[in-house]
């Protein structure tokens, strides 16, 4: 799956939420993209599923390429016999995004039925097989409870089963474990990656714990305003961070080795999306901008497989700070 | 009671449901179930656990918004556990709150001003009304805002700067020990870590000390000095930060620690991590609660009740039947292995936030 150049803005705001993002995932891959909240990445990843209300969704460009299928977004979306089906997605409140009045098994059988025709024996026996692959023990009773039955990491599991029920080729997980405990979340990363190298699908996974990403992914793209500022390999950026922003949110990060020292802060925050300064979108809150920065860095190469947007990168060929 | 106490729960238990007469069928759910600490002046304790582990209902219980079904709650000494009227007024000056959400715990038709001089007309009710005003602003001041927010409403500000309004709120009555539920989990990373500073410079200054109540272990790693560890109402194992951090030795906090994702990629520790969820507080299995997915448990373990017990040093308790026993799992650092170019360039980010001048090399050719 690829995403070339998407922009996207809300009717009546004076700037784009998601500002010429592109991504791209191989099969068998995982990508993660990392921001903070508004910071556009599940905006995105509903763009790429075409479930953005259309009447105040303007999408000014992009392009996405999903298999041989290729898609103009300003014109057209992913088609629904897609949806569910080539494309799937798993959405971060397993508590709101299953139906409270319908059956485990219903739901699951729905998706399966919708898009392959079969017969709804059939469809159960599947459900039910899906329900034994994500590690739900007991699944032909499971089929017959309701979702308030379930605990929050099960409903995730069910929400997988659901989203995997039509072996998609890319699945889209919007922050599958922010709601989870962590070992809980431990699980279901775990069973995401199995599940990953036995399917081969690709994975687009959206979060905000830079522990998970390190976890699970492949490559990563972080975002900040609508825009991706860093990308590459996980490695490559963990260890190397390049982008004033990357190296902050890291800093930031509490519990990294650096037990009783103050941490380091991004000042500030998140400009609101009516006064987004011009250029790059981070300058306003960076130690480093200068007017150089009201010009929008392009994402350019750093390493082989790591990409920036910052002028000033890498940082101390071009800057020194004195006390 | 040791002299450097200022709050002790001792054998504290809370089971809701249980007055419940007919017509009322709901189970009894055993939330806190015999819990025994104490919080020393000035220090940062920090209670930690997943969901429904009962930490929420302990923090309630130590600032007596809930009455224990048995046990006491000592605060310097006095049984608060049963304090009404004005001794409880008393309480609430000396103890605050500070609550998870900083957008549904601000009443947002009230001001600034009023929400800051809101425990101060209740504390300090002497105080004149331009006494006051002065109050708020120099409470605004300490939590890094600024005077003039105080005629505006809560709705104007972001999530970090509401929890800053929160916590100048919690600073009014001039309180002794403030209690925390959870108070970053909602904020975002880079806004985190600002109120995780100001928490620290707030605790060291005005010698405050802090209940936090947390699930995020790199929070409280970060911001404790010491750590109880809860499961389905229990404490299993409560120390020092960085002995319970470096050498767990309970099976859940050593299952817990090896969940954290690890900024080091995938790791090979999964072994460690538990499987199955926390059963129901209102049907906890006997014995050893944790013993439905210990990988350790053993016949003794499903009969018998651990106690909390010192292990080595008296700081470091832990409740477990076999803790000795335990083969130690030491937890891999989870501090990120840097090139000497990304250590250098971290040290530079550091040193231009903390005020360092920023000089732009310009023989460079700019891009």
């Amino acid at each position: 799956m690829t995403l070339t150049d998407l922009a996207l803005r809300f009717r009546g705001q004076p700037a784009d939420v998601v500002d010429r993002v592109s991504l791209a995932v191989k099969s068998g891959e995982v990508l993660c993209v990392v921001g903070e909240s508004g910071c556009g990445k599940s905006v995105t990843a509903m763009a790429l599923m075409g479930l953005l209300p259309q009447q105040n969704t303007v999408i000014s460009s992009g392009h996405l390429t999903v298999g041989h299928t290729d898609l103009d977004l300003t014109r057209e979306s992913l088609p629904p016999s897609a949806r569910g089906n080539r494309v799937a997605m798993i959405f971060q409140e397993p508590m709101t995004s299953l139906n409270p009045a319908f059956r485990i098994g219903n739901q699951i059988c729905e998706t399966i039925i919708r898009h392959t025709g079969t017969n709804s024996a059939n469809a159960r026996a599947h459900a039910k097989e899906m329900l034994q692959r994500v590690g739900i023990a007991n699944p032909s009773q499971r089929l017959r409870e309701y979702p308030h039955q379930l605990s929050g990491g099960m409903r995730q599991r069910v929400m997988i089963a659901m989203a995997l029920a039509n072996n998609p080729q890319v699945l889209i997980a919007d922050e599958p474990t922010t709601a989870l405990d962590v070992t809980i979340q431990a699980q279901i990363l775990d069973l995401i990656r199995d599940l990953r190298d036995e399917t081969g699908m690709s994975t687009i996974m959206i979060t905000h714990d830079l522990g998970v990403v390190a976890e699970i992914a492949d490559r990563v793209a972080v975002m900040y305003a609508g825009q991706v500022v860093e990308q590459g390999a996980v490695r490559d950026v963990f260890d190397n961070p390049q982008h004033p922003y990357t190296i902050g949110l890291m800093s930031a990060m509490p519990g990294l080795g650096l037990e009783g020292k103050r941490l380091a802060i991004i000042p500030g925050t998140v400009p609101t999306i009516s006064n987004m300064p011009k250029g790059c979108r981070f300058r306003t809150r960076c130690a480093f901008a200068t007017s150089t920065c009201q010009e929008r860095p392009k994402l350019r190469k750093i390493a082989p497989h790591h990409d920036t947007a910052c002028h000033f990168a890498p940082l101390e060929a071009h800057i020194e700070v004195s006390q | 009671m040791m002299p450097d106490t200022i709050l002790e729960a001792i054998d504290v238990t809370k089971h809701f449901g249980k007055d419940a007469g007919w017509p009322s069928r709901a189970p009894v759910v055993q939330a806190v179930d015999g819990v025994s600490l104490q919080v020393r002046r000035g220090e940062t304790l920090a209670i930690v656990g997943e969901s429904g582990c009962g930490k929420s209902t302990l923090a309630r219980l130590l600032m007596r918004l809930l009455t224990p079904t048995s046990g006491e709650v000592l605060f310097d000494g006095r049984q608060i556990s049963k304090s009404r009227g004005d001794e409880l007024r008393a309480l609430r000056r000396d103890m605050q709150f500070i609550f998870q959400d900083p957008f549904s715990s601000l009443n947002p038709r009230m001001t600034v001003a009023r929400l800051v001089g809101e425990p101060l007309e209740i504390h300090a009710p002497d105080l004149s009304a331009s006494d006051r005003r002065a109050k708020v602003a120099e409470l605004l001041q300490q939590v890094g805002l600024r005077r003039e927010h105080a005629d505006r409403y809560p709705h104007e500000f972001s999530g970090g700067q509401r929890q800053r309004i929160g916590i100048a709120r919690a600073l009014a009555s001039g309180p002794r020990l403030i209690i925390g539920d959870e108070p970053v989990s909602a904020l975002d990373v880079s806004v985190q870590a600002q109120v995780i500073n100001l928490l620290g410079d707030l605790s060291r200054d005005l010698g405050l000390t802090l209940v936090i109540i947390a699930h995020d272990l790199g929070v409280i790693r970060h911001m404790s000095d010491r750590v109880a560890v809860m499961y389905l109402g229990r404490i299993v194992e409560i120390g020092k930060t960085e002995d319970v951090f470096s050498d767990p030795k309970h099976p859940y906090t050593q299952a817990l620690l090896a969940a954290i994702p690890s900024m080091n990629g995938p790791t090979a520790d999964h072994a460690a991590t538990v499987h199955g969820e926390m059963p129901s507080p209102s049907d906890p299995p006997p014995g050893c609660r944790f013993h439905t997915r210990c990988p350790h448990a053993q016949d003794l373990c499903k009969i018998q009740t651990p106690h909390l017990s010192a292990a080595q040093e008296t700081s470091h308790q832990v409740a477990c039947h076999f803790a000795d026993a335990l083969q130690r799992r030491i937890p891999p650092s989870n501090a990120t292995q840097k090139s000497k170019t990304a250590e250098a360039r971290f040290a530079l980010y550091r040193a231009a936030t903390e005020g360092g001048t920023i000089a732009h090399n310009t023989q460079q050719d700019q891009p």
